[in-house]
């Protein structure tokens, strides 16, 4: 927090509204920057307060908790620009930062393209922003001991499924809470500026079972959300947890071949971002995605829908206004499998001759990047059951390991784990095998899509089923 | 960097040179780190363990980055940051209490080792804040004359103009071109409990060129780059240009890519790169807190045989100039180098000093963390295999039917299970003794002990890895380094897509 005084409550002082007073302070640099000689000036803020405990085998194991703070600056001269960052907000420290910023422009060339958004473009000054519902009064209040209780609730819970389970990295309860501000100036002044405060809370377990070899199996769950009373239960997520370990318990390769697969929402998730990344406007500049021609195609079977809501009340990835200070949308990603858009910053719209769509994210220390905000598989109506109820043999994921996907080419292949399926139900787990495809047709091949949307974090998918992918094994 | 094989490059214990002991040589440069006196951090000390904290430690650190990205034939981004701040830790028992300041005033400061005591509940006497600080000599394993960021940023700039340039050049195909260049400072002090303190200055650059490129509407990307704890010196063994062709023979060769095959066979993993196999199927499952915990299916397995006996594994942060070397490690601990794994007998984990404090073990030099934010856990510094009796060409004529993997882009390993991958981006067919087509990106996937028992030929062909890998746990990442010579695996699933 910028400048708090310890003498009242912290729980007051934890859940004061910071926002007007960390746009001012965002204001104000963005126009210092002009003054020190910027042609235009965008600024990014934030503040935040974190408090992560962790315990294993019923005691505590760890509690982390600290207040961070800090600020990017974007600056342009002559086209050119500079980005920088600091943590340090005293006036003689912002000062020399500035001053560095600015002269730091002098080493970029001219990018005509790199610019401020357009007047049009940007939300207008004193717009009002929506309220979504993004902040709980009551996480930045919750401490260490009340963190403890509930990580020991859900460890114990897990544990309580079986004897033969024990802790692994054991249960942790984390909270985050920050504000952050937005502003962007040209010599005529301040364009935008606006704030905005979320909360996201999480509780985790993992706990393991012994195999046999010295082998280990674990099981892990998790609930998060931006308000706690949201979250499943401790002894939710800890019953969970035991319940995967437990049914890891001897798993094996199986031979090689090729057989239908179905994602479970986890793992279908890991697609989900694969897409994200190679329909992202940098990607496609950058030639460096296999889509970079499908605008418009059909890239998926007709059973895909995907859109990008930053607009949801009280998910995790909504926001007010996006990385380069426009507005967001909803956009319609992928309409019964056709492309319908790239997810576009206002940098790579200009490359590609378009128009941002509200695409852009921005961290403290870098330039704005293409990015999503709650990107959703649309669910169907359909069990998740009723996926491989009728295969007479079939694979189901619940895990992935590995970075094996190109973008260029949309070659995938992946470590995996899961369960066989036979005579349409699960009958043993498997592991240490590699499931391939090329994406394209990974994505044309998918059948049947779930009604089990995960809402728990940004990326949302529900179960899907691809109708062969080449598994390799024995 | 081609390292010479191993042994010539890594000064022995003892005979490293010896920075000086001192917190602050003359003529260093001066950071807000400077002004903390042994009595502030003595002082600091006394507040964490007030509530009757086993152990505490301060770490400050002052980082200062810079990056510059060049595309489309231009300066794409100039950016520079500094990262200042202090982490305090407080041990009691297995439990830890963790936090931190960003600023560095007193009130902050307190603050932050008052929020840490904290883990203790102040029923019992702790232990003693220590009266005296000593600065124990430390080995200097990077020694620069001039640090990068002290070179004016334009020298920095033609760098990547060069390597755009040759990029460009090297084929008429070649249709993007990306370059980076990263630099950085960092300074960390650090006051245990014990009395000791330390200070390290540890540079690190790295240099990155990717391209695409296109023949009759195909596409292929290919990366190059390098780096470590240099100065701009570092240029003049390894200029941008080897840099930039790296990336475009990469993509060039894997345009014509082939349908990998699917399922076990045999592997020859190429000197270099493919140490990658030591990180994932060994390195993390040797961590301390996995085995203090029995987590790791490594675990109570020392003094056992758990690979080949051709393999010998090594930790070691002591190579010159390496990505992964360290003086001292984010505890105190000076950098060293372990054996982990011996003619195939399991012999030592990493530590950090919790899991030693616990376990009894002796210290590593291994514990490590990402910043001032985070609290130390036990990491790979630079990992590798030691090289073995046969000539590479060799292992590959042994091969009937199998693969050749040259590059990676990365690895994963489960810890409990053992089964860890890693994905190739570029390798080839092995046909009748010799390499054939180019193969698709696959993922070679295996189980941690099991492949490293089927380790059956060993080069002598020993080679450090580019200093360009990054290792993440539990959010964290640390710079590290690997390597190996060549390597034949009798057999482990390739994940390819042709039956």
């Amino acid at each position: 927090m910028t400048q708090s005084t310890k003498t009242s409550a912290v729980s007051h002082e934890a859940t004061k509204d910071h926002r007007h007073e960390i746009r001012a302070l965002a204001e104000r640099v963005a126009e210092q920057a002009i003054r020190a000689g910027a042609h235009a000036a965008e600024v990014l803020l934030g503040s935040g307060s974190e408090l992560h405990a962790q315990v294993r085998g019923g005691k505590p194991e760890m509690v982390h908790e600290a207040s961070s703070k800090n600020l990017g600056l974007r600056v342009f001269r002559d086209h050119c620009s500079s980005l920088t960052y600091t943590s340090d907000f005293s006036d003689s420290g912002l000062r020399t930062f500035i001053d560095s910023a600015v002269a730091l422009c002098r080493l970029s060339e001219p990018d005509p393209l790199n610019e401020l958004p357009g007047r049009d473009e940007l939300i207008p000054r004193h717009a009002e922003l929506p309220d979504l519902g993004l902040w709980d009064d009551t996480t930045p209040t919750l401490d260490a001991a009340f963190a403890l209780a509930q990580a020991q609730a859900t460890e114990a819970a897990a544990l309580a499924a079986s004897p033969l389970l024990r802790p692994d990295e054991g249960a942790s309860f984390s909270r985050q809470s920050g504000t952050s501000a937005f502003a962007c100036a040209d010599r005529t002044g301040i364009l935008f500026a606006g704030a905005t405060r979320g909360t996201y809370q999480s509780l985790s377990v993992e706990v393991l079972a012994d195999d046999k070899d010295g082998k280990k199996r674990s099981g892990s769950y998790w609930s998060g959300g931006r308000f706690l009373d949201r979250l499943h239960t401790p002894e939710a997520v800890g019953r969970e947890a035991g319940r995967r370990a437990l049914s890891r318990i001897g798993a094996e390769k199986i031979e090689t071949c090729e057989l239908p697969i179905i994602f479970d929402p986890e793992a279908a998730k890991a697609l989900l971002r694969l897409l994200s990344q190679v329909i992202s406007g940098g990607s496609i500049y950058r030639k460096a995605s296999y889509l970079c021609e499908r605008e418009g195609t059909q890239i998926a079977s007709p059973l895909v829908s995907v859109t990008d809501d930053p607009l949801l009340p009280g998910a995790p990835g909504s926001r007010l206004y996006d990385g380069d200070g426009l507005p967001v949308r909803r956009n319609v990603i992928v309409e019964h499998g056709v492309l319908k858009t790239f997810l576009l910053d206002t940098y790579s719209a200009r490359k590609l001759g378009r128009r941002s769509n509200g695409c852009a994210g921005r961290s403290g220390a870098g330039a704005p990047y293409v990015t999503t905000s709650n990107f959703i598989l649309e669910p169907s109506s359909l069990d998740p059951r009723d996926l491989y109820r009728d295969l007479d043999r079939g694979l189901y994921v619940t895990e992935m390991l590995g970075f094996g996907f190109n973008p260029v080419t949309g070659d995938f292949s992946r470590g995996a784990s899961g369960f066989l399926i036979e005579n349409g139900a699960l009958t043993r787990p498997v592991g240490e095998i590699t499931i391939s495809a090329n994406f394209d047709e990974l994505l044309k091949r998918i059948d049947a899509i779930g009604n089990d949307l995960d809402r728990r974090a940004s990326t949302m998918a529900p179960s899907l089923r691809v109708s062969r992918m080449m598994i390799a094994g024995r | 960097m081609q390292a010479p094989p191993h042994g010539a490059s890594n000064p022995a214990a003892g005979q490293a040179p010896q920075s000086h002991p001192h917190p602050q040589s003359p003529e260093e440069r001066i950071t807000p780190l400077s002004a903390i006196s042994d009595e502030q951090a003595r002082r600091l000390l006394e507040v964490a363990l007030s509530r009757g904290g086993d152990y505490a430690d301060l770490y400050f650190e002052y980082s200062d980055d810079a990056s510059y990205s060049y595309e489309d034939e231009r300066v794409k981004t100039t950016s520079r940051g500094i990262t200042l701040g202090l982490g305090v830790r407080v041990l009691k028992g297995e439990a830890t209490g963790y936090a931190y300041c960003e600023e560095l005033t007193d009130e902050a400061m307190s603050e932050a080792a008052r929020i840490a005591a904290q883990i203790a509940d102040g029923s019992k006497q702790g232990r003693p804040t220590p009266v005296n600080i000593s600065w124990p000599p430390l080995p200097a394993f990077y020694p620069i004359p001039v640090p990068s960021l002290a070179v004016p940023p334009e020298d920095k700039l033609e760098l990547l103009r060069r390597a755009d340039r040759a990029a460009r050049a090297a084929d008429p195909r070649v249709a993007k071109v990306q370059c980076s260049f990263t630099e950085s400072w960092r300074e960390i002090r650090l006051y245990t409990a014990d009395g000791r303190a330390s200070r390290d200055v540890q540079p690190l650059i790295r240099f990155g060129v990717s391209v695409v490129v296109e023949q009759d509407g195909k596409r292929q990307g290919g990366s190059g780059g390098g780096g470590g704890r240099y100065g701009m010196d570092y240029f003049v063994r390894r200029p941008p240009e080897e840099h930039a062709a790296e990336a475009v023979s990469v993509a060039l060769a894997m345009l014509d890519a082939a349908d990998a095959p699917a399922g076990e066979m045999e592997v020859v993993l190429a000197a270099g790169d493919s140490g990658i196999l030591l990180h994932e199927a060994v390195g993390h499952g040797l961590e301390a807190d996995f085995n203090r915990k029995q987590t790791s299916n490594y675990s109570g397995r020392i003094g056992q045989s758990v690979a080949s006996p051709l393999c010998t594994v090594v930790d070691d942060g002591t190579i010159t100039h390496s990505r992964g070397s360290i003086n001292v490690d984010d505890e105190g601990e000076p950098g060293r180098r372990n054996v982990l794994i011996e003619d195939g007998v399991l012999r030592a984990y990493m530590q950090d000093s919790l899991s030693s404090k616990l376990t009894g073990a002796e210290a590593t030099g291994n514990g490590r963390r990402q910043s001032f934010r985070s609290a130390p856990l036990p990491r790979m510094t630079n990992t590798y295999l030691l090289a073995g009796p046969h000539d590479p060409e060799e292992i590959i004529r042994s091969v009937r039917r199998g693969v050749f993997a040259r590059r990676f882009s990365g690895g994963q390993v489960n810890i409990q299970s053992g089964d860890f991958v890693f994905s190739l981006t570029e390798s080839y067919l092995i046909e009748d003794g010799k390499l054939t087509a180019p193969l698709k990106g696959v993922n070679l996937i295996g189980n941690g002990p099991d492949v490293l028992t089927k380790v059956t030929m060993v080069g002598n062909d020993f080679r450090l890895s580019e200093g360009v890998w990054t290792c993440g746990k539990n959010g964290q990442s640390v710079p590290v380094g690997i390597g190996t010579p060549s390597v034949k695996i009798a057999a482990i699933t390739v994940g390819g897509t042709k039956a």
